[in-house]
């Protein structure tokens, strides 16, 4: 018979005020096995945890039961503090009477009986408990970022300086993601290229840091501390190792009508390319859906022109295998297809175009080489109207937006606005609002000072109706503090589209097994106290991935994330999770349905040789756990179809223990 | 290929044209259109109020009568295709009307939104399809501007109507392109016309037929097509610009050659 | 000034819910008629949010707005503000003797090409 103690608390008023924590305290008390039962206000205090600690020794307790707030909140910290005084951690049970009762009742009486409830389930789970010990896994000092933007190179920069070896894995031709297609970046209008390049450079030169462009994730096996990643480097069809990045490919290509989408299909390239001048690493890519010699077979001018034999038609797709402690999701975002929302007219119209493209065509290496000129006639634009929240912001039942907002287009549209009139004077620029957000370090004085110091019109309302007409944008929308509908004739029109995370995000978290939101975000470990990491072990989030962020929050986050990294790889080992499962092989079919659902790919089978009844030996193949790799999810215990799968710690007995004690 | 046919009154008195021009064409295409018995006004505008039946009974027999048939139901003025294809949602979606029509109706099962309505377009679209349509064509339009005009009805509320992109459709472009003809592009092809404004505020019609009119003029509009004969009488009576504007049958029995037969 | 009652049949006429509004006025600028009502669709949602109805009953944009859905089709909170000026309507023309259309006006109206589709249609909007 277990000799357990009962501690309720109280959290302030959290659980105290709709629970009667004394009665609580004093019905648990009769329950068998309990020796001892109090309440007190904080539990998780020092002095709360200290009255756990003396308890222990002096009534000399074998189990322990805590009635507070969830499990997640402060299960380690009642474990260590049993553990101090020689108690088994896992001999202490949490009953969680915070949030799944005091804070979802408002009647004293039924929430007081509820947790009592739950109270007595959680005696009758420590009465079948077993001391457990964690085993220990050695950790990879190895970090994977997948995603070359500057999320990922500022993560990697920051891991690589604590002297730990990072990979890139980016799935373009080049690092340095949607920051190298920026011009200039609020608040402080630094060039975007100026800022971005050199880092790029870095990472390039950084001996820890080893850069596998063009590349995507194909697998990832393994655990924290002990990932197994199967990296596809895609065929550029040129040695990387020979390319010196020259350029003479590029020029001589015939054919030179490829949709540029460093240029976002406002110029073109040529099939064999070279995404932008300051790429990392600076080597030509061939682009077979366009390149003639892939295509017909004829041709191989670039070949004939590369100085250094660097063209390969015959290139395959290579995979590598990695190993790695750490994983860092870095995959960036993109603006939304704003088709859709063809009320604005882009679909009709090339002088509508979304804020990435006017930001191509602001920039010096952008279609129009930095002069302003609208697509359709490559004339100067003299009205030009911004259209904020296009597709950010829309109720749930509105399936072509997105129900969240963007948090970067109020800032770069004020951006664009002001360089638009301190470029052009004599540029009209109307920006159209619901609201104007600025949190930021100097970011509404930025704002402020598009309004006063450039002169661009903040109009509180919206662009209901864009109607291309005779060369013009007849622009139809609402002022809603002057109370009427504005039409004004504009040259261009520059929708600030929603940004959604990148579409390659969404396989990648079912490889990592890391969870998301409905929007295809990652989800954080805790949005507040945890929120670089993922909630699955060893994988952590850097950047948009994440949720929508401008430069500096992303850069931070990085960092962040790079600092959770570090103190990941710095450990020699990890203590794992006792609460594992395993397999009764006298019981064990089999049958393979655990191995099929193990997420961890911790099941394998064998053959082994079993003693029979009559002195005989038989060889059946049964199921055996890697518990270094067994994450404990459970899943194998519910597919077993003959009950020999088992979960220390959560084991089907105790479960049903607990299901009992709750239905009694 | 037999299909129900509610034609609707405006097809029977000053738009008999939009009709005629619709079952030559459906018969040279090898489409049976067969009129619903006794149907009756669908009432021109979809009746919006959540608390009364009554305006929307005279679209429910006619589905009703289509579900009895077991054929979808084809519809060719936008007005009637707005008010069944929207009654009809209503009738899928919401229990509340679907009752109260079943008690009122004495139906012996209650009617549920079964009949799959269809306006003659999407006929043309998913029935037919595009590609066979080119092949029945024996006068090709080549070289004709035409103009599709969609209006509010066949579009919206774009997720009940389900017709094309509310924002940017393209079904009658593909139409007209299948007809030899060139389509012209416009933005003001899914904006109002006026519609039945015209009856009490004549120069709000004038105003908004006008502006649809010179937008499709100023993209080189030689001729404009409707399937709404509201949409017809507001951009020849209404607008000013003189466009020639005609019922997307006229055009379909021209190019299929049977216009003069019809 | 608050018409509770009231408020509470235009919302289950329409089936509308106006606190869903973020106050973008894209229902306003994208009104083809506009120019036409002197209360704006933004202001039916905002007047009707605030129970403020007696003004919109009383209001001639009752018989201008075209129906058109544009409102509709382009809130980015799918609120349908078409929705409520309709019920504000019928909240009109349920009213003993309040019909705006009377059958007598009508041969004044009529030329020869004007489809029935049109008398119908008005007589559905104008008339109980």
């Amino acid at each position: 018979m277990q000799r357990i103690g009962v501690f309720v608390c109280w959290c302030g008023s959290n659980i105290a005020g709709t629970v009667d924590v004394k009665q609580v305290a004093e019905m648990l008390k009769r329950e068998p096995g309990v020796v001892f039962s109090t309440d007190y206000q904080y539990m998780c205090s020092e002095s709360g945890q200290n009255l756990i600690k003396d308890a222990i020794k002096e009534h000399g307790l074998t189990g322990v039961v805590v009635c507070s707030c969830s499990p997640r909140m402060h299960e380690n910290t009642f474990r260590k503090a049993a553990a101090s005084v020689g108690l088994n951690p896992y001999m202490v049970e949490i009953a969680n009477v915070r949030e799944q009762c005091s804070w979802i009742h408002k009647d004293m009486p039924v929430a007081t009986a509820k947790a009592v409830i739950l109270g007595r389930a959680a005696i009758a789970k420590v009465h079948l408990n077993a001391p457990l010990t964690a085993g220990e896994s050695p950790v990879t000092k190895r970090a994977l970022v997948i995603g070359g933007g500057i999320a990922g190179i500022q993560t990697a920069l920051d891991i690589a300086e604590a002297g730990f070896p990072v990979d890139i894995v980016e799935k373009s031709p080049t690092i340095g993601g949607k920051m190298a297609q920026l011009d200039k970046t609020f608040p402080t209008l630094d060039c975007a290229a100026c800022i971005l390049t050199p880092k790029m450079v870095e990472a390039s030169q950084q001996e820890n840091i080893n850069i596998y462009a063009y590349s995507e994730v194909d697998e990832v096996k393994g655990f924290v501390g002990n990932f197994s990643v199967k990296i596809r480097r895609k065929a550029r069809f040129i040695k990387e190792d020979l390319c010196t990045g020259c350029g003479l490919c590029t020029e001589k290509c015939p054919m030179k009508k490829v949709p540029n989408e460093f240029n976002l299909g406002m110029d073109n390239r040529s099939a064999v390319y070279i995404p932008f001048a300051q790429a990392v690493p600076k080597v030509a890519t061939i682009d077979a859906n366009y390149c003639i010699k892939k295509k017909t077979g004829k041709c191989g001018l670039c070949s004939t022109v590369c100085g250094v034999g660097a063209i390969d038609y015959d290139q395959k797709d290579e995979i590598l295998e990695e190993k790695y402690g750490a994983i860092v999701v870095a995959t960036g975002f993109n603006p939304i297809s704003v088709e859709k929302f063809d009320e604005f007219a882009y679909a009709q119209s090339p002088d509508v175009v979304t804020s990435l493209e006017y930001e191509r065509l602001m920039n010096a290496a952008g279609p129009t080489n930095g002069t302003l000129l609208r697509p359709s006639d490559k004339q100067h634009p003299h009205t030009i109207v911004f259209v904020q929240c296009v597709g950010s912001r829309c109720d749930a039942k509105n399936e072509k937006g997105k129900q969240y907002c963007s948090k970067v287009c109020c800032m770069y549209t004020a951006k664009h606005a002001m360089l638009t009139r301190e470029k052009y004077p004599d540029t009209d620029v109307y920006v159209f609002y619901i609201d104007v957000r600025t949190p930021g370090k100097n970011f509404d004085e930025f704002y402020r000072r598009a309004v006063e110091d450039y002169g661009v019109h903040y109009v509180k309302g919206m662009v209901g109706k864009v109607v291309p007409e005779n060369g013009k944008l007849k622009v139809q929308a609402s002022d809603l503090i002057a109370n009427e509908q504005l039409h004004i004739d504009a040259d261009m029109v520059v929708l600030a589209a929603a940004v959604e995370p990148d579409k390659s995000a969404r396989p990648l978290a079912t490889m990592l097994t890391a969870s998301m939101d409905t929007n295809d975000f990652f989800t954080e470990a805790h949005p507040k106290l945890r929120p670089v990491e993922s909630p699955t072990a060893g994988v952590f989030l850097s950047g948009m991935c994440q949720g929508p962020k401008d430069i500096p929050d992303t850069v931070s986050q990085a960092s962040a994330c790079a600092a959770k990294v570090i103190g990941l790889l710095a450990k020699d080992k990890l203590t794992g999770n006792p609460c594992v499962a395993h397999s009764n092989e006298l019981l064990c079919n089999g049958c393979s349905s655990c191995e099929k659902v193990c997420p961890y790919g911790a099941i394998t089978y064998s053959d082994k040789e079993f003693r029979m009844p009559d002195r005989t030996t038989a060889v059946r193949r049964v199921a055996e756990v890697n518990p270094a790799v067994c994450q404990g999810c459970g899943a194998c215990t519910v597919a077993c179809p003959s009950g020999a799968m088992d979960l220390y710690g959560f084991s089907n007995q105790q479960i049903m223990a607990e299901v009992d004690a709750i239905c009694k | 290929m037999v299909y129900s046919y509610y034609p609707g009154c405006t097809l029977k008195t000053k738009a008999k044209d939009l009709d005629r021009y619709a079952r030559a064409s459906a018969a040279a295409l090898g489409i049976e259109l067969q009129e619903l018995p006794d149907w009756q006004c669908c009432g021109g505008v979809y009746p919006m109020a959540k608390d009364e039946i009554a305006t929307k009974l005279s679209s429910v027999r006619a589905l009703l009568s289509a579900k009895e048939q077991g054929n979808d139901l084809v519809t060719m003025c936008s007005a009637c295709h707005n008010v069944l294809k929207q009654v009809n949602h209503d009738m899928a979606t919401d229990e509340n009307i679907v009752t109260k029509v079943a008690n009122y109706m004495k139906l012996d099962e209650p009617y549920r939104g079964e009949t799959k309505v269809i306006h003659f377009l999407e006929l043309l679209r998913d029935g037919v399809g595009f590609d066979e349509l080119k092949k029945h064509v024996v006068k090709p339009l080549k070289g004709v501007k035409i103009a599709p005009y969609y209006g509010c009805l066949l579009l919206r509320p774009g997720k009940v109507m389900a017709f094309d992109d509310p924002e940017n459709p393209a079904i009658m472009e593909n139409f007209i392109k299948a007809l030899g003809a060139e389509p012209v592009v416009y933005a003001m092809r899914n904006e109002c016309c006026g519609g039945y404004a015209t009856l009490e505020k004549k120069a709000i019609a004038e105003k908004k037929a006008t502006a649809v009119m010179d937008n499709a003029a100023a993209n080189g509009a030689q001729m404009m097509i409707t399937a709404c004969p509201l949409c017809l009488y507001n951009l020849t009576k209404n607008a000013q610009g003189g466009v020639p504007v005609k019922y997307f049958t006229e055009v379909l029995a021209e190019a299929l050659g049977v216009k003069e037969e019809a | 000034m608050e018409n509770t009652n009231l408020k509470e049949r235009i919302l289950e006429i329409s089936g509308v819910n106006p606190r869903k509004c973020m106050k973008c006025g894209k229902c306003s600028g994208t009104c083809p008629n506009y120019d036409e009502m002197e209360y704006h669709p933004h202001q039916f949602v905002s007047m009707v949010e605030k129970g403020d109805i007696e003004p919109l009953m009383k209001a001639e944009s009752l018989w201008t707005c075209l129906s058109c859905f544009a409102c509709v089709e382009r809130c980015p909170r799918s609120v349908e503000p078409a929705k409520l000026i309709e019920a504000v309507r019928l909240a009109v023309i349920r009213q003993q003797g309040a019909n705006h259309l009377k059958p007598q006006d009508i041969p004044d109206k009529l030329d020869e090409d004007l489809p029935q589709q049109a008398i119908v249609s008005a007589f559905r909007k104008y008339t109980k």
